[in-house]
């Protein structure tokens, strides 16, 4: 398989400042991933470990205060090559909706409150190609009928649907032109349970249907269960761990992803669960060493200087910790 | 069924709320709570949980606990006094003081132009819970129970605290007055999943340690199920199922329960979803609805559902609002 996107030692901080005092928040520091075309890739960790701001920069979409520092990140759609971080306006509105497309956090919140559905895919569609309103109603409502929406919608204002609704809505404007990559900011945050269900399967068939790439960032390790197929985690800007799934919630490597697993409550299981000791660090202020240090159980002191590198323990699992070596993927469990 | 106990400390009984909502001449009726039956037990400190989706009336039932807002029908009584008979006096220096709140976002909770633990000795303050002398070593043992200390926390502002740090101190003020019920109104959901268990955890310490009953509001069943001793499911105003939690969510019988089960994400890789769920298309105005609030996206639904109000039936351990089990 091919990747679809590059991203090489990624960073993005942002810098401000006000008053001659400098700030720097380095909310992604040193990251690189690669997806692979034709796959659900998960992005986990807490709020404030820099998910929202790494998927910015991915989709090229970062302003001023954040800044690239350094690092490259480039599409591969087939035989055309794009370098995301320099692509003139024209060409990033081209390839926009088309072939990039993003599903943004509380994605129930950006419709046009002022305007028909039905307008707003006319809008959409409109822009990327010409088509008249008639055509553009039908090819929504085909889309919506396609992906079991009802088709009276489009004749409705966003207030007049329910949240779940809208997020369904949302997600449909955001794939009616099939694009080859799909961002997605939490799509699942503020629902119910019911409702979450229901779009993590709209997710899957839009993914499944056209073959494209699903960049999912959420928090919530169930949905990254039972959704994606390859997970990184991110610590304090960096990837601490990355590999397929199934690794990740049986097998997790770094104690950090082992108490994110171990703390998660389980309805077949009513035991005592741990909860990780300490809080996040803030990203202006991140620890030397290992970020996770503090707050680690099994703490030595060359974690406490040396930034511990990404080892690929076997073919697609990476974890950075000095507990980690190449011939051992498990120095120590919680 | 609520065994009625000795020593009732919540007794709730048919409690109705109903909101009237204006749209030009016409008034509509909104029931948020509709007929809501249960009693805590002040011998016996449990983790009560409420669980249900968005618009179930989770939170109206919490507010109606906490005096918040007035009964429309139906009684609540607490340690045998009836809510609604008592003075605005009384309320603050009886009620409020066995009774206290946490809300669902701690920054919400604090100003954040107020040192946060201005809120700690106001409450110690206002209650007269020991003079001025002995506030600094009283507040720094309630905070020792939450796992925090007055030396961590004196002098910051709520932003200069982490969520869970913040969500702490807001049990702590919580628990200043020593009562025997707080009403916690989901209050984990803004907190990250690593500083979710701490605050879990705690309240399983506290109903052990202090013997305080805690009424858990979520809609999130895995926690629920993880802390809770009983639990009442809600939908569109009604408890449909209420049961020890082992039951009800371990072999849940309302096809609802059944429905909000299979919806929680399995965590296990091998028994990840396989099978399709149908979602509600519409929501249709449910509330209004004669006969099961449920009947349009019920599965076993039956033509009696649609006209009839099931009737509360003693099943299994539990009671469940359904005609399936009559």
């Amino acid at each position: 398989m091919t990747n679809i996107i590059e991203a090489v030692n990624l960073k993005a901080h942002y810098i401000s400042s006000a008053y001659g005092v400098k700030r720097t928040v380095k909310a992604v520091d040193n990251i690189s991933i690669q997806v692979k075309a034709g796959e659900i890739y998960g992005i986990a960790g807490e709020s404030g470990c820099g998910k929202s701001t790494l998927l910015k920069v991915l989709l090229g979409a970062h302003r001023p205060p954040l800044t690239v520092v350094g690092g490259s990140v480039k599409y591969h759609f087939g035989a055309r090559d794009l370098d995301v971080l320099t692509m003139d306006e024209r060409t990033r509105s081209d390839i926009r909706w088309k072939d990039v497309s993003y599903i943004p956090q509380g994605s129930m919140h950006v419709l046009n409150p002022v305007r028909r559905i039905g307008s707003s895919f006319y809008d959409f569609i409109s822009a990327h190609q010409p088509v008249s309103r008639r055509d553009s109603h039908d090819l929504a409502r085909a889309y919506l009928s396609e992906l079991g929406l009802p088709e009276t919608v489009l004749t409705s204002y966003p207030h007049q649907l329910s949240g779940g609704m809208r997020q369904r809505v949302t997600i449909a404007l955001a794939t009616i032109l099939w694009p080859k990559l799909i961002f997605a900011d939490e799509p699942t945050t503020a629902l119910d349970v019911v409702v979450q269900r229901g779009v993590i399967q709209l997710l899957k068939e839009i993914q499944q249907k056209e073959g494209s790439t699903l960049v999912v960032i959420t928090h919530d390790m169930g949905v990254h269960a039972n959704l994606v197929n390859r997970i990184a985690v991110l610590y304090a800007g960096k990837v601490v761990e990355e590999a397929d799934t199934n690794t990740i919630l049986k097998n997790p490597s770094h104690p950090y992803t082992q108490y994110l697993i171990k703390s998660l409550p389980r309805l077949d299981h009513r035991g005592e669960r741990v909860s990780i000791p300490g809080r996040p660090p803030a990203l202006d202020n991140v620890p030397k060493g290992c970020p996770f240090h503090p707050r680690c159980p099994f703490v030595m002191e060359k974690c406490k200087t040396v930034e511990p590198p990404v080892i690929t323990v076997r073919a697609g699992h990476r974890v950075a910790c000095h507990l980690v070596t190449g011939e051992v993927s498990h120095a120590a469990t919680i | 069924m609520p065994q009625p106990s000795d020593s009732p400390l919540l007794q709730i009984e048919d409690l109705t709320k109903v909101f009237h909502t204006r749209q030009g001449f016409s008034s509509k009726q909104f029931h948020a709570v509709d007929g809501a039956t249960l009693s805590l037990q002040a011998d016996k400190p449990e983790i009560f949980t409420v669980a249900g989706e968005s618009g179930s009336g989770k939170t109206t039932l919490a507010r109606l606990i906490l005096g918040l807002e007035q009964a429309s029908t139906g009684t609540l009584s607490y340690k045998g006094r009836s809510i609604g008979a008592l003075s605005s006096r009384e309320k603050r220096a009886w009620y409020y003081k066995e009774v206290q709140p946490v809300f669902q976002d701690p920054f919400a909770t604090f100003s954040p132009l107020k040192r946060i633990d201005h809120y700690l000795y106001e409450t110690v303050y206002n209650y007269k819970i020991t003079d001025r002398a002995g506030a600094n070593a009283y507040i720094d043992g309630i905070l020792n129970e939450v796992g925090l200390s007055l030396a961590e926390i004196k002098g910051r502002y709520p932003g200069e605290l982490s969520g869970g740090q913040a969500q702490r101190v807001s049990i702590a003020r919580a628990l200043i007055t020593h009562p025997s019920l707080i009403v916690a109104d989901e209050p984990v959901s803004m907190l990250d999943a690593s500083l979710r268990m701490s605050i879990v955890n705690m309240f399983r310490k506290l109903k052990e340690n202090q013997h305080v009953s805690v009424l858990y509001i979520t809609h999130d069943l895995a926690t629920a199920y993880y802390a809770a001793d009983r639990i009442a499911v809600m939908l569109r105003g009604w408890i449909v199922e209420m049961g020890p939690v082992e039951q009800v969510l371990g072999d849940p019988k309302h096809p609802y329960t059944q429905n909000l089960k299979q919806s929680i994400p399995p965590i296990n890789p091998d028994a990840v979803w396989n099978e399709k769920m149908d979602l509600a298309q519409l929501d249709s105005d449910a509330f209004a609805h004669v006969g099961c609030k449920y009947a349009n996206r019920c599965p076993h639904v039956m033509e009696k559902c649609r006209t009839h109000e099931p009737p509360n039936i003693l099943h299994e351990g539990r009671t469940v609002k359904c005609f399936l089990y009559e």
